[in-house]
């Protein structure tokens, strides 16, 4: 077991600094902030998407507002179906302390 | 390499996807089982895998809001979402919230506020830090008392327990909360969530990091429901941030989507966790955690404070938070794993000898 750790210890580190390292070969973080989305380079819905940022915020909240809770809520259902196959109980827990 | 990146519509950056899945699932795990959004955790790391610093920020609160939801549909379940005294400490947070963010814009014109905000975020977690384990540290002296003495040690006691005397002030109207088990005045958690509200404003961090030990040590929640409450908390505020964050044209919808990916199993885990592992364990781990951050805000300022060696310290400070990160998650995701092994073989033996 403390074989175990110690890899899983070992590993984590170096996953660690080896990300930064994979990130950072995208090149440099991008400083200046893009006010306008550049959508030359899209096609599809990421070409409608970028259009609807530059054309109108407040549509574009908007759709993210409830892009979000939808999504989670799909995640969240889809989760509750592979919990109970797996069959783990999700409805009772042991008060441990008050 | 190409297939790994994908260029953000919005930010226009090239992003490493894995990287955003990784951080998803990493503070997923840790949101779903501490009852927190852990910006202190995604923006570092959103930065580092490219995003300006704007777009790290609202990316951040759009996936915290998703993830927050599935946090609190699972704590829901488990009946540790006390909605009633969350709607209730909701309107205190705004207000604080609102409050504290006017008073770092006044303190803006005074000068220095960066300064000031690190030194108050450093107190802070030094006292949540000291409450966490000082109250660890009364625990076990109650139950060694309690053995010395002959006695059968309590399995729900506690140590500190400055609720007790909070829930003493009977200013009407009195509330019973269910989940929480509580009976106290309605001022009492509208007052606490002020105070947490006000101090997040000041810092500009969502708050999870100090309501949850609030919740525990001040409302008097059992830490279940406190974690349940806060993500339900969380949820609301983040919806808020991700709308405000959006229409300022901040938030990359694609990325907080792949993060989302992540986040879901994550948050399963996290809170899935919570069901094996004893009120006490999530505060000993939490008071960590909040150590991890400190010293990383220490190293951040020693980063400006020396900056002959700042990109080392820097560097360091998010090395140690995504450290941190990795070694809770995995800590948990193990204990989720021996609890549910352990649940199912029991199930499974249970039918056999029914059988």
């Amino acid at each position: 077991m403390r074989r175990l750790w110690a890899k899983i210890i070992g590993l984590t580190t170096m996953a660690n600094l080896l990300l930064i390292g994979i990130a950072s070969a995208a090149g440099p973080a991008a400083a200046p902030l893009v006010i306008v989305a550049d959508t030359r380079n899209f096609t599809g819905w990421e070409a409608w998407w970028t259009n609807l940022y530059n054309e109108s915020h407040i549509l574009f909240a908007l759709l993210t507002i409830v892009i979000i809770p939808v999504v989670g809520l799909m995640f969240g259902l889809i989760a509750d179906v592979v919990m109970n196959w797996i069959g783990l109980d999700l409805k009772h827990r042991e008060l441990a302390e008050h | 390499m190409e297939f790994f990146y994908v260029l953000m519509p919005i930010a226009g950056v090239k992003i490493f996807w894995p990287g955003l899945i990784i951080l998803g699932i990493g503070v997923g795990i840790i949101g779903g089982f501490f009852g927190m959004g852990g910006a202190w955790m995604v923006t570092p790391g959103l930065n580092i895998l490219g995003f300006p610093m704007a777009f790290a920020i609202g990316t951040d609160i759009a996936h915290m809001a998703g993830k927050s939801l599935i946090s609190t549909m699972r704590h829901g379940k488990f009946g540790n979402v006390d909605y009633k005294l969350g709607f209730i400490m909701l309107g205190g947070t705004i207000v604080g919230f609102e409050i504290g963010a006017q008073m770092v814009m006044w303190l803006e014109r005074i000068g220095q506020v960066d300064k000031y905000v690190r030194y108050l975020y450093l107190v802070l977690l030094t006292l949540i830090a000291w409450m966490v384990f000082a109250d660890v540290a009364k625990k076990k002296r109650k139950d060694r008392e309690a053995v010395a003495a002959g006695k059968v040690v309590d399995k729900l006691s506690t140590g500190i327990e400055w609720h007790k005397t909070l829930h003493k002030i009977k200013i009407p109207p009195m509330v019973h909360f269910k989940e929480a088990q509580i009976y106290c005045s309605a001022w009492l958690p509208i007052f606490v969530s002020f105070l947490t509200g006000w101090m997040a404003g000041i810092l500009g961090i969502g708050g999870g990091l100090i309501r949850m030990p609030a919740l525990i040590y001040f409302v008097g929640c059992p830490t279940h429901v406190a974690v349940g409450t806060d993500l339900f908390e969380v949820m609301i505020s983040g919806l808020y941030g991700t709308a405000t964050y959006t229409y300022k044209g901040r938030t990359e919808l694609v990325a907080a989507m792949i993060m989302l990916c992540g986040a879901a199993v994550g948050a399963q885990v996290g809170t899935v966790a919570t069901k094996y592992i004893k009120g006490y364990g999530i505060r000993i781990a939490f008071g960590l955690a909040v150590i991890g951050c400190a010293i990383s805000i220490i190293l951040k300022m020693l980063a400006k404070a020396i900056p002959a060696y700042g990109g080392l310290l820097d560097g360091s400070a998010t090395v140690l938070i995504l450290g941190l990160v990795s070694a809770m998650s995995i800590y948990i995701f193990v204990r989720m794993l021996a609890g549910a092994k352990r649940e199912i073989a029991a199930k499974k033996a249970q039918v056999s000898m029914a059988g």
